[in-house]
């Protein structure tokens, strides 16, 4: 915009201000003093190009598959291809989540997600102490390849790719994925799919650690390095803002730490020898959608931009594919409300809206019960649904980036973008990602947004329907799904059989190796893998890494 | 006149869930209101929790759970309790508890159960009202 435009579009602002809008105010004031989004940010009363006075369109938008990807990764979107409705399932046993998977695959879903049991989930066996309680409440248990095999059965694990919320124990359950593909005849070159293994965010927010944070990046540099080579389709972190933002933090906040864990990682596998475009393509990234629309359409697109521009400039990768910030992204768990439960399906629906607008590749849409427990089948179609009717009717997929050059969307990305690099200059300055974590940077931020949050509602500057407003004395009057005590049972009995029949003398041997690599600088994929095939359990092997590098305890801040 | 000792409470996490927002939030909450508060932390098994409790001479355990496998750890953390002459303790609780589950839990001897949404002034309120 030229200097005249803009000293003429400021001065038809201060008239309207002085004239058109006082006679207003004078005669009746806003409904507050300020305007705040989600995350606590002012919203002005009216954006114009004032707002975004530097605006330049191909610095700044560009065109969709090109430099720098503000407006999505891919030149036709979803007008070439819908975005992939991959909704996140496991509860049970193993044959109870693989007959709703087989279900799903039928109902023409290509990709498949998998919940693991947190007894998986922090590298425990089901016969654990630790794990009473827990044996296929929160997701499938999977103790060992027995597990992984009935898991998958009559599945093709060459046609489905598949995603796996797994990070501590990551390298364990993708070895369990492998040797499952191969007693298919499939090869690991041939299989396709997503681990989270996403470390960095367990320390800051979703806590599911095991082991320290260093030995920890070791870890995930061997997994990089040994996908790079054995299995090349496979997606080997999902770095995740999705649970930073649902333990409290603000949308700037979310995608400031999920981009800085993110060049934390390409670092640490340049560091290993590793060349930056020979694993970047291969990163892709997991965000929250929070219920404001347009401050979650500018976080995604503050998201691509930044990441294009660092993975260019920091690390001088060549091939375009490295500057894709391609993304996964849930609907805000945290925004479900146990009151008025069915009024959640139309909170998911704007959330997932703000998705689409915002460019995701994938989307799970949370179901109305989730303040309850795992979803029922019915409220988990209603989900799937929305994602149908937004896709076919709403129209919102026929053009691309459709909120671009809006005043409002535009001034929006560019704050955002300047406070996730000011977040950038502080972890910085504290040494780095892992030193930040170590001094409980993180930890400290997101806790304070999240009580600032929680404030807003007490004192009524932020109304939550049935929560602190409309309420309502109803019974819940929706169905809310149990877990089988028989699924414990099933369990056991089977883990029991696994540890009977299998040659224990090579199972130890196996076990030991791994501990002499972990101890060394081997490469721990080949040892894990090679124990993984005599059918050596999560807990064994998690328990063989405990030895040698401990358990992370965290700094306790509230 | 005498000092009176400030309520004590211990924020616990039984369970193996890593989401502890709920439980800091009010940590935090219960702080601001006066009261001494410990967090445990993640990951605490019954006994761990039963003996925090019994060292930290606590008056009030409020246990925080998303995991689901409430109906398993909150009975032996109330027998352990008990186990150690701490039945007089204040026990209260939440999460994802599904509501089916209340009464069975209240009838073991937990007071409360404060859902999603409960604000945080209403926790505060009857922490005071139920301890001396």
């Amino acid at each position: 915009m030229g200097t005249k435009e803009k000293q003429s579009v400021s001065q038809t602002k201060r008239d309207w201000e002085n004239n058109t809008l006082k006679e207003t105010l004078d005669k009746s004031p806003e409904r507050r003093e300020r305007f705040i989004t989600t995350s606590s940010r002012p919203i002005a009363r009216i954006y114009t190009p004032i707002d975004i006075a530097d605006f330049n369109y191909e610095e700044h938008l560009g065109f969709p598959g090109q430099y720098p990807y503000t407006r999505g990764v891919y030149p036709t979107m979803y007008r070439g291809r819908l975005w992939t409705m991959r909704m996140f399932s496991g509860f049970g046993t193993a044959e109870q989540t693989n007959t709703r998977f087989r279900y799903l695959l039928e109902q023409g879903q290509t990709g498949l997600s998998v919940a693991f049991h947190l007894p998986t989930i922090q590298g425990y066996d089901s016969d654990d102490p630790m794990s009473k309680g827990e044996i296929g409440v929160c997701g499938v248990a999977v103790d060992s390849l027995a597990d992984m095999e009935i898991l998958f059965s009559h599945i093709p694990l060459n046609k489905v790719t598949t995603s796996m919320t797994i990070n501590a124990p990551a390298a364990v359950l993708l070895c369990f994925y492998i040797a499952a593909a191969e007693k298919q005849g499939v090869s690991s070159t041939q299989i396709g799919g997503t681990i989270q293994n996403d470390i960095l965010k367990e320390y800051q927010a979703q806590k599911t650690w095991i082991f320290p944070p260093d030995p920890s990046m070791r870890i995930i540099t061997d997994i990089l390095q040994f996908c790079t080579k054995k299995v090349p389709r496979w997606n080997t972190i999902s770095i995740s803002g999705y649970h930073i933002r649902e333990a409290g933090a603000t949308a700037v906040q979310e995608v400031a730490f999920t981009l800085a864990n993110g060049l934390a990682y390409v670092q640490a596998g340049v560091d290993a020898g590793l060349k930056v475009d020979d694993f970047a393509p291969r990163l892709s990234f997991f965000f929250d959608s929070h219920l404001d629309l347009f401050e979650e359409i500018a976080k995604f697109r503050v998201a691509r931009r930044v990441w294009a521009r660092e993975i260019q400039d920091r690390f001088k990768a060549k091939n375009p594919r490295s500057y894709l910030l391609r993304f996964h992204t849930q609907t805000a768990g945290v925004s479900l409300t146990a009151q008025q439960p069915e009024n959640n399906i139309v909170r998911t629906t704007i959330e997932a809206l703000a998705a689409i607008l915002g460019g995701t590749q994938s989307l799970h849409t949370n179901s109305m019960d989730e303040a309850w427990a795992l979803p029922t089948e019915k409220a988990a179609t209603i989900a799937l649904r929305t994602q149908q009717i937004l896709a076919h009717e709403s129209g919102v997929a026929n053009t691309i980036d459709p909120l671009g050059g809006s005043y409002f969307i535009e001034a929006l990305t560019n704050e955002m973008e300047e406070e996730t690099y000011r977040y950038f200059d502080r972890i910085e300055k504290l040494g780095g990602v892992v030193e930040a974590i170590k001094k409980g940077f993180f930890q400290r931020e997101i806790s304070d947004s999240a009580f600032r949050f929680q404030r807003e509602i007490e004192e009524k500057e932020r109304i939550i329907v049935g929560v602190n407003e409309y309420v309502t004395d109803d019974q819940l009057e929706i169905p809310v799904l149990k877990i089988d005590p028989e699924v414990e049972r099933t369990q056991l009995a089977r883990l029991q059989k696994t540890r009977k029949t299998r040659n224990n003398q090579k199972v130890d041997q196996l076990l030991g190796q791994l501990q002499r690599a972990a101890e060394g600088t081997d490469n721990l994929l080949p040892h894990i893998l090679a124990a993984v095939r005599e059918y050596a359990t999560v807990g064994e092997i998690c328990n063989a890494l405990r030895d040698v590098y401990g358990e992370y305890q965290e700094p306790i801040i509230f | 006149m005498t000092e009176t000792r400030k309520i004590r409470v211990l924020i616990a996490k039984p369970g193996l869930d890593g989401h502890d927002r709920g439980a800091k939030v009010v940590a935090r909450a219960l702080r601001d209101a006066g009261f001494e508060v410990i967090y445990t932390g993640l990951r605490q098994t019954p006994e761990q929790i039963a003996e925090t409790a019994l060292q930290e001479d606590v008056d009030v355990v409020g246990l925080s759970i998303l995991s689901g496998a409430h109906m398993r750890l909150f009975p032996e953390i109330m027998q352990l309790l008990k186990e150690r002459e701490m039945a007089d303790v204040l026990v209260i609780a939440g999460g994802i508890i599904p509501e089916d589950d209340f009464e069975p839990l209240k009838k073991l001897g937990i007071k409360e159960i404060f859902g999603p949404g409960t604000p945080t002034g209403e926790i505060v309120d009857f922490i005071r009202k139920h301890t001396k």
